[in-house]
């Protein structure tokens, strides 16, 4: 593929994706200080559009998890303020922006009394779907995530990345805007992570939803989004804005791919200073 | 995508309790395990008794120090009319207080879990009513309460609850942290996090809390009737035994205590079948790994 070629889909793929529409979601100066007196956040500033795969990627203690707790609401901001101007716009009330958030764990972090089919159909039946009208929600989720033939499977019975995969039907079955996902592949072994990265690429290609994706592995960044947010430490701050604008579909070849090593390298560097950036501070 | 397929499930789980694994037969192996399991505590038992048999008949001991299991047996079946309604007031009070012990210890398990000021106000209390000696409490819940019965069901209550309290609060409270967030994401209210999480999470910490209070249950309904010393048609299996001791009548306290041994056993097995069968499908203490 040709560096022109590459140039082109990605700008056809902005187009398509509204580059004017307002950010579904912005924080401006948000910080957070622990009780204990750390500073988890320092004043950060990020606007999310519609149909972006983000990464924050960071040293660990950089803040990328705090800030995703925020996002989902399961936190608050010490200062600053969290908006969803998309949804402001449509003039639906800000805390209902909640009911559209997904979040995926660093653990699967099922129910263990509960089969496959009990633990996805779990955010519906809180909102008091029953059963029997959850059952073709609850099915297509399983059926994107290849696990339709595991709906009566308890998750021990399970392997750690089939688990992976139930925790993610879970998050689809709401059919959520924006999907936030805490290094949800860290625990897994590398052969399962990249299958895991494929079929989350290809989830979102097809559905286009917004993902903001934590983790702290560069490769990973770099082969999943289209941007990326490279975070410092101590105090827990934005250092690096970076696009990644290599095309989609990416497929096991781009990971061996010239543009995805000079990103690699770009983000890498970018890491390295955000790490001397917290050894300073 | 269709990769679920190529990735490996652990190897298969069976029971591990062995005295559920008795109750399934599946595979040749595990039933010569399962008689083995049967049969040499059977064996045991049958040396013991025979040992026990030619002791008494060798050294001719007269029947009110040691008396022989026949004689035992013997007694079991003659008294019956005495011992037979007996258990059944020390059943009915052992049960009654169980079932009191698992609706009050579950509903203030839930209180405390939920409100700390409820765990401030009651916990220490609950503590202070479990660490007194039950001997020591039951002369006195003798004096307040108006009949026998009710006091023996006092005592047994007090003794059983306190297991069931602090199992299912550590319950309540050892919730994974994500699974909070998760149902706080989801917009659950209290009452559905409490129905759908924190009690099925509670359930394996209830069921061990169970299997102890079963037994204490027991255990208190006879400490509780040795305090109160009751007397006549109500009275239970350990005034029986106490006044067989009185009477040197010592085949019928053998008796007697036979049958509290066996209500026991029966308790024991009943609440880990229980157990087992709430749990063998989810829970790590009721699967085993193939190896």
């Amino acid at each position: 593929m040709t560096a022109n070629s590459i140039a082109a889909t990605g700008s056809a793929r902005e187009m398509a994706r509204g580059e004017n529409s307002a950010p579904i979601i912005s924080l401006k100066k948000v910080s957070k200080v622990f009780a204990n007196g750390t500073v988890a956040l320092k004043e950060m500033s990020l606007d999310i559009k519609r149909g972006e795969f983000v990464s924050l990627l960071g040293p660990s203690g950089c803040g990328k998890s705090t800030a995703l707790r925020i996002i989902a609401g399961l936190s608050t901001a010490s200062s600053g303020s969290v908006t969803w101007p998309e949804e402001a716009r449509r003039g639906k009330p800000a805390e209902d922006g909640g009911h559209e958030i997904s979040f995926v764990f660093q653990e699967p972090t099922l129910m263990p009394w509960a089969t496959v089919f009990g633990n996805v159909w779990l955010p519906l039946r809180l909102k008091g779907v029953s059963k029997r009208a959850a059952r073709d929600d609850v099915i297509a989720a399983l059926e994107m995530v290849g696990l339709e033939d595991f709906a009566d499977s308890y998750p021990r019975e399970l392997s750690g990345g089939m688990k992976m995969r139930v925790s993610i039907a879970r998050a689809l079955v709401t059919k959520p805007r924006l999907l936030l996902m805490d290094e949800p592949f860290a625990a897994l072994d590398e052969i399962t992570r990249f299958k895991l990265n494929n079929d989350l690429l290809h989830l979102w290609e097809k559905f286009g939803w917004t993902v903001i994706f934590v983790t702290h592995s560069v490769f990973e960044s770099v082969y999943l989004s289209n941007r990326i947010v490279v975070m410092a430490a101590r105090p827990g701050r934005v250092v690096e804005d970076m696009a990644v604008d290599a095309p989609y579909p990416r497929e096991e070849e781009f990971r061996t791919s010239p543009v995805y090593n000079d990103y690699c390298r770009k983000a890498s560097n970018a890491l390295h200073d955000a790490m001397e950036a917290s050894a300073e501070a | 995508m269709s990769l679920a397929a190529t990735e490996k499930k652990p190897e298969n789980v069976t029971n591990a309790d062995p005295a559920v694994a008795l109750l399934d037969a599946k595979s040749a192996p595990g039933r010569t395990a399962r008689a083995k399991r049967i049969l040499i505590p059977l064996l045991m038992l049958a040396l013991l008794l025979v040992a026990w048999s030619l002791y008494v008949w060798a050294f001719d001991v007269p029947h009110y120090i040691l008396p022989s299991p026949m004689r035992i047996a013997d007694a079991l079946v003659s008294d019956w009319g005495i011992l037979g309604p007996a258990l059944l007031v020390t059943l009915k009070i052992t049960f009654l207080a169980l079932i009191l012990a698992l609706l009050g210890g579950v509903a203030l398990a839930v209180l405390i879990a939920e409100s700390k000021i409820a765990e401030l106000a009651l916990y220490p209390y609950a503590v202070i009513l479990q660490v007194t000696p039950i001997v020591a409490i039951a002369p006195l819940i003798l004096i307040y309460v108006p009949t026998t019965q009710a006091a023996l069901l006092i005592c047994a209550w007090i003794v059983a609850f306190f297991p069931v309290l602090s199992n299912t609060t550590q319950g309540l409270k050892s919730t994974d942290h994500n699974l909070l967030d998760l149902f706080k994401l989801y917009g659950a209210n209290r009452w559905q996090t409490l129905i759908f999480l924190k009690l099925p999470n509670a359930l394996p910490y209830f069921l061990a809390g169970l299997r102890i209070a079963g037994g204490l249950a027991l255990i208190a309904a006879v400490v509780a009737e040795f305090a109160a010393g009751s007397a006549g048609a109500g009275s239970g299996l350990a005034f029986r035994l106490i006044e067989s001791q009185f009477r040197l009548n010592i085949p019928r306290l053998f008796a007697a205590l036979f049958l509290l041994s066996i209500t026991g056993v029966l308790i024991f097995a009943a609440t880990s079948f229980i157990s087992h069968m709430l749990l063998r499908k989810w829970h790590e203490s009721a699967l085993k790994r193939e190896v």
